[in-house]
């Protein structure tokens, strides 16, 4: 691992049993899983904006949640500042939480409803057994005025209720930072809040990472957004990344026929655009129930016989720029 | 449009007119709380309780709906104005066959069609939307997000209404799937010389799709114009604001500019113009009087003082 990666994973797997009814469990025996993460490696340098992208159920999500390990893999590694966090019990795991965090999409459900703004937002300091009292309140008050909900005063006795989204979006970015993390996952943060608030908690992000030294691991569906402020950018499908590059090559440079669809589809503020979007065949396929070889060969245009037969790994096409096609061999 | 509250009555949307011609596309965005898809409500009257219609009036097809009698009114909704909601999940009835909910609205207008010819015209439907006609027999949980969609749309066609009101159609759907609704949409609209209202909070999506467009603010319009126009040269700040601050995938390092401040509450709004506090070019007559809407060009409504005075820089 090199010096200035906080952040590798390597043939992550996550599968998540199907539930079955009483009968189906006593008398059949094979078990299904949704595969919702099936083998992705990839890693993380120190300081940048790395994003996982895709539609939903590519396994974007659950990649996150592993990687700060909310949730155990079914198999593979996770090397954080070169620790391996899958066979760590829970209280390392927990010294470790501290430079690792989460910001979750829907600011409304990620606050306690009963606890005030100041407690939640101080509520880390106390699971660490940081700050007395005294000096968790001017914690607090400090971490609220940065993330822009100023003055602090006015908001520490709030209920999360009594704030619009855009607030709590703000507070749930105060909660994250103030055990001063070196690590953030923020998953889909601005895809619940309106427009014209958008631009402002990416900034306060974008801001929030030069300020503190962060990395961040982003997870979105949004690849306006994802190119707007990722220095590196993996596309999902299916549980498995497609296709890695910096954001430019991605956004000029597609060649995962999965990525160009993708992209082209992506709505442009410019009126009577006639853009071709790439139309792709049919539906995702089930988790469940993934299709052979190249999964993304249902769907595919240049699919042959070949893509049925052989899952493609991601192999380099140039540096910093992996795809997993078979037309990108040569 | 009022709805009552604990607090007071709550006016929602605010001396609104809009006109829209048959097959064409007028797009109204905004943010949440905005008032835009209780203005789409509005057009047949479908405002929930304790929400009430409290002035105005609505001309369709020459007729004037909030004086016709109820049963007259209900038959205007599903013929004339149809609606495609945001979320096919709750919008079917999951246990009814697809099927089933094409003959319960058409035999609903038409009692005099049979069963069998109502699922006949449901197969045509289906495949009109692309959707294989077989699938009426199959159960909404059947389907993917995309597929109830489409079946939505198939049943707000299916009496070949005047009206298509889409609410926020594909808010839940993702990108691929999204586009492929919109393409649909599109060419419903030009094979069934339908006029299509298209509410969304996604400005990429009405600039895109729509010939004309509003804008929507703490329930009034504050830019109503071509699409192109607004394209070219939007002339509300607010409408600045939120293009400035929409990333395009197509241009190389965009500097995104975020709008300051937050919307206000409906129920206790500032005085004069509703955008000032969060307006970069505010002055003093702003803060103290209600800004009408000024007719900026042929087709053009904007409602800011600056231009009144032709001052828009």
């Amino acid at each position: 691992m090199s010096q200035d990666e906080i952040l590798r994973v390597e043939h992550l797997k996550k599968y998540f049993p199907v539930e079955k009814s009483f009968l189906e469990k006593t008398f059949t025996r094979n078990r299904h899983f949704v595969k919702a993460v099936d083998d992705v490696s990839f890693s993380v340098s120190k300081g940048e904006i790395f994003t996982l992208a895709g539609e939903s159920g590519c396994g974007k999500t659950t990649t996150g949640k592993l990687a700060v390990r909310l949730i155990p893999p079914t198999s593979g590694k996770i090397f954080f500042d070169c620790v391996e966090t899958t066979s760590l019990d829970d209280e390392s795991l927990r010294m470790l939480r501290r430079k690792m965090q989460i910001i979750f999409q829907d600011p409304y459900a990620s606050f306690n409803p009963r606890m005030r703004i100041g407690d939640a937002v101080g509520h880390p300091l106390e699971i660490h057994g940081i700050a007395d009292p005294h000096e968790k309140k001017k914690t607090v008050m400090q971490i609220l005025d940065r993330v822009g909900l100023s003055p602090p005063e006015k908001f520490l006795d709030l209920y999360p209720y009594q704030m619009s989204g855009g607030q709590r979006q703000r507070a749930a970015i105060a909660r994250a930072l103030i055990l001063r993390p070196e690590f953030v996952v923020a998953d889909e943060p601005v895809s619940m809040i309106d427009v014209s608030l958008r631009t402002a908690i990416i900034d306060l992000m974008l801001n929030l990472r030069k300020d503190f030294g962060l990395t961040y691991l982003f997870v979105t569906h949004d690849l306006a957004v994802a190119k707007y402020i990722s220095d590196r950018i993996a596309i999902m499908y299916l549980g498995r990344i497609v296709e890695i590059g910096n954001r430019e090559t991605i956004f000029s440079e597609p060649l995962h026929p999965y990525t160009q669809a993708l992209l082209s589809a992506i709505p442009v503020p410019v009126p009577e655009r006639k853009r071709k979007h790439i139309a792709l065949q049919g539906d995702v396929p089930s988790a469940i129930d993934i299709p052979s070889g190249c999964r993304f060969h249902t769907r595919c245009s240049y699919a042959d016989k070949t893509c049925k037969e052989v899952e493609r790994e991601l192999i380099p096409v140039s540096p910093n720029h992996y795809v997993a096609c078979s037309r990108c061999e040569t | 449009m009022e709805y009552w509250t604990r607090n007071g009555n709550l006016r929602a949307v605010d001396d609104v007119s809009l006109s829209v011609r048959k097959a064409e596309t007028l797009g109204i965005v905004g943010e949440s709380g905005s008032g835009k898809s209780t203005l789409g409500l509005s057009l047949i009257d479908l405002i929930p309780y304790p929400g009430k219609l409290t002035g105005g009036k609505i001309i369709l097809n020459g007729k004037e709906v909030l004086k016709l009698p109820k049963d007259e009114l209900r038959n205007l909704r599903g013929t004339e104005v149809c609606y495609v909601f945001q979320d096919p999940m709750t919008s079917l009835n999951p246990v009814k066959k697809v099927g089933a909910h094409f003959v319960e609205l058409i035999r609903t207008h038409d009692a005099k069609v049979s069963e069998k010819d109502a699922i006949e015209q449901a197969r045509k439907l289906l495949r009109d939307v692309g959707i294989q006609p077989d699938r009426v027999d199959d159960y909404p949980h059947q389907l993917s997000g995309g597929m109830r969609q489409r079946v939505m749309i198939a049943l707000a066609i299916a009496l070949n209404p005047s009206i298509v009101v889409a609410d926020e159609p594909t808010t839940a759907l993702d990108v691929i799937v999204q586009a492929k609704i919109l393409d649909l949409l599109n060419t419903l609209r030009d094979t069934y010389g339908m006029a299509l209202i298209l509410i969304t909070h996604d400005l990429s999506i009405v600039l895109q799709r729509s010939d004309n467009l509003i804008v929507m603010y703490a329930g009034q319009i504050v830019e109503y114009a071509p699409s192109e126009e607004v394209y070219a040269k939007p002339e509300h700040p607010y409408t600045q604001g939120l293009l400035k601050s929409i990333p395009n995938i197509e241009i190389a390092d965009q500097k995104l500019e975020a709008i300051a401040g937050y919307p206000p509450h409906l129920l206790n709004l500032p005085g004069g113009c509703r955008f000032w506090p969060r307006c970069k070019f505010v002055f003093d007559k702003c803060r103290k009087e209600n800004v009408p809407l000024f007719k900026t060009g042929k087709n053009r409504l904007v409602r800011c003082f600056l231009c009144e005075e032709g001052r828009i820089e």
